[in-house]
């Protein structure tokens, strides 16, 4: 079974392929959707395309497999209609699959589902990778913020951290807020660093 | 009540948008989580399998899903139309010198211009690529209509790519397409960009062309009638505030942000109040029927429109004609639930169901249960006059250009 990703995300293509391989698949390719890549899809002859819901190429895919000559069977969408959750799984995950005309559902299903819980996973990790970004920049603010108050006030480490966490207290906010009007209040007055 | 709406990034997205930004829905009791999508393949599939209430919806798409045209057949539903026009065919600057080079005149002569255009055709190295958003769109319809009334043949003599309308600019810029049809503001993003010349706008093809709808499955509709009449009286006020003249700046700044269109401010207020900019740097060219939200009862579902979708699919063999499916199409429009829906609202209800499209030249007083109702004028550029009465003579009309 000839298997093709379409995915602009390399990260993502690759963290689907391994586990596709790892379930014992080895015809599979990636091609990115971009400039000719409908010619080139035509000519790998594929059994199941699998793209993602949310990419902008999937009408320029569709049309494709609604008027090409080269492709030797019809590919259609692939909706198990016995299983709703199923679907919404595929949806909530933003896989979407074309089959080939004539390609069992039990042959298709499995990797449907290997996909569903590999785009599972990267966008974990997607968020976790965002979220520790999102850590790190809040690091450098308060970081900032600290050494504003080290220089202006003569305080310590310590003690420029304990005033930014009580004064955002004091006023219901998160201390990288606190920090962040502080940094903008400080270099307006030109006292920055 | 909580509402999923799809939608794509366009200007005429602005009635949902404002629908929620200004308060009208939540009048309504109703909070709408308004979904962003980046392709019509991926709305579709969020409205046919429930993952979405609604969907903004190109009219042609809701008609083919219905038909079973478009992947996984579905029954769907349109009680309400979200604008009238708004399209605008660019072509590289290239190609349209081969054009009236007075760009007043080029709009204003559909059909000179269509002629230019088979001229320029013959005159480019190879067949012209032009991106249309989607088969089954308004866009494709009208650029086929209007292409095929100069003889070309836009099965043979041209090259229809389709791509979403947020790819169209970048598309451009990579040399994939020499033109495309969508709606705004992507067109004068283009222009902007000196990548491309407008060559025709939709509002000069047909005068009051079908465009989005509000689409839903017709199961969900039919079971939730307090939901959707909710829904309707939301939108008909949003719609009444979008075509307000005095409130197009603080509308085009709203849809400028990034969980809505994601363009400047300038670019979408083009559509809203007409001015066209042909080409770069030139003075703006008035068109004041350019895009239409709520005036002349515009967001009403005519049946005979529908009908009209219907008789292009047939006229481009993408359907089977017959009495089934011919009744299918027109059932996808609803003007009987927007007539519920606005029953005791300050809305002029037409009186009819269908009319002959076409057929207005002047703006027309017509029959309407509540308030003064005027049609604006809704020709055909050709002068053809579409009768749903007498689909046949309308089809066999068309001399295929062979």
């Amino acid at each position: 079974m000839r298997i093709v990703i379409i995915d602009d995300s390399g990260l993502r293509a690759t963290v689907l392929e391994e586990g596709l391989r790892d379930a014992g698949y080895d015809d599979i390719h990636i091609v990115p959707p971009r400039g000719a890549f409908v010619a080139r899809l035509e000519r790998m002859a594929p059994d199941v395309v699998l793209m993602d819901l949310g990419s902008p190429s999937r009408d320029t895919l569709e049309e494709m497999l609604m008027v090409s000559r080269a492709l030797a069977r019809p590919i259609a969408m692939f909706v198990d209609h016995s299983d709703d959750a199923m679907i919404g799984a595929a949806i909530d995950a933003g896989v979407s699959a074309y089959v080939v005309d004539g390609l069992r559902k039990e042959r298709v299903k499995p990797v449907l589902e290997l996909a569903v819980r590999r785009f599972n996973a990267f966008a974990k990790m997607q968020t976790e990778l965002d979220e520790a970004r999102t850590a790190l920049s809040e690091r450098k603010i308060i970081d900032r913020a600290k050494s504003i108050l080290m220089n202006q006030r003569s305080l310590s480490e310590q003690d420029a951290y304990a005033l930014l966490r009580s004064s955002a207290m004091n006023q219901g906010k998160k201390i990288v807020d606190v920090a962040q009007a502080l940094i903008t209040a400080s270099d307006l007055l030109g006292g920055g660093l | 009540m909580s509402l999923r709406i799809a939608f794509l990034p366009l200007t005429d997205a602005a009635v949902l948008a404002v629908a929620r930004e200004r308060g009208f829905a939540e009048e309504e009791g109703l909070s709408l989580d308004l979904i962003r999508s980046t392709s019509w393949a991926t709305l579709r599939d969020r409205l046919v399998y429930g993952q979405v209430h609604a969907a903004q919806m190109l009219a042609p798409l809701a008609v083919a899903v219905t038909l079973g045209l478009s992947q996984q057949p579905a029954a769907l539903a349109a009680p309400y139309k979200l604008g009238v026009n708004g399209n605008m065919l660019v072509m590289a600057s290239d190609f349209a010198a081969a054009l009236d080079p007075d760009t007043g005149r080029r709009l204003s002569d559909p059909l000179g211009t269509a002629h230019d255009f088979a001229a320029a055709i013959g005159l480019w190295r190879r067949k012209p690529v032009i991106g249309v958003v989607h088969r089954f769109s308004s866009h494709s319809l009208m650029l086929r209509y209007w292409l095929a009334s100069a003889g070309i043949d836009p099965d043979r003599d041209v090259v229809l790519r389709v791509l979403p309308p947020s790819l169209t600019v970048e598309a451009m810029r990579a040399g994939e397409i020499d033109g495309f049809i969508a709606g705004e503001p992507w067109g004068s993003a283009a222009v902007e960009e000196g990548l491309a010349e407008t060559v025709a706008i939709g509002e000069r093809i047909w005068q009051r062309g079908v465009e989005k709808v509000l689409a839903f499955r017709t199961p969900w509709l039919e079971e939730n009638p307090d939901i959707v009449d909710r829904l309707l009286r939301a939108l008909i006020r949003s719609a009444s505030w979008c075509d307000d003249p005095a409130n197009h700046d603080a509308l085009a700044q709203l849809l400028s942000d990034p969980r809505y269109v994601d363009q400047p401010a300038d670019l979408i207020a083009r559509a809203m109040s007409g001015q066209i900019v042909v080409r770069q740097g030139e003075a703006p060219i008035a068109s004041p029927d350019f895009l239409l939200f709520s005036r002349e009862a515009t967001p009403f579902p005519w049946r005979s429109q529908a009908l009209w979708i219907y008789s292009q699919f047939v006229r481009w063999n993408m359907v089977e004609h017959g009495p089934e499916a011919l009744a299918k199409a027109g059932a996808v429009f609803r003007p009987d639930i927007f007539r519920r829906a606005l029953a005791d609202a300050d809305v002029p209800m037409p009186g009819a169901n269908m009319k002959v499209e076409g057929a207005l030249g002047l703006p027309l007083a017509v029959g309407s249960r509540k308030g003064g109702l005027t049609l604006g004028p809704d020709r055909f550029f050709d002068g053809r006059v579409f009768d749903p009465e007498r689909m046949e003579d309308y089809l066999t009309n068309f001399v295929s250009p062979l």
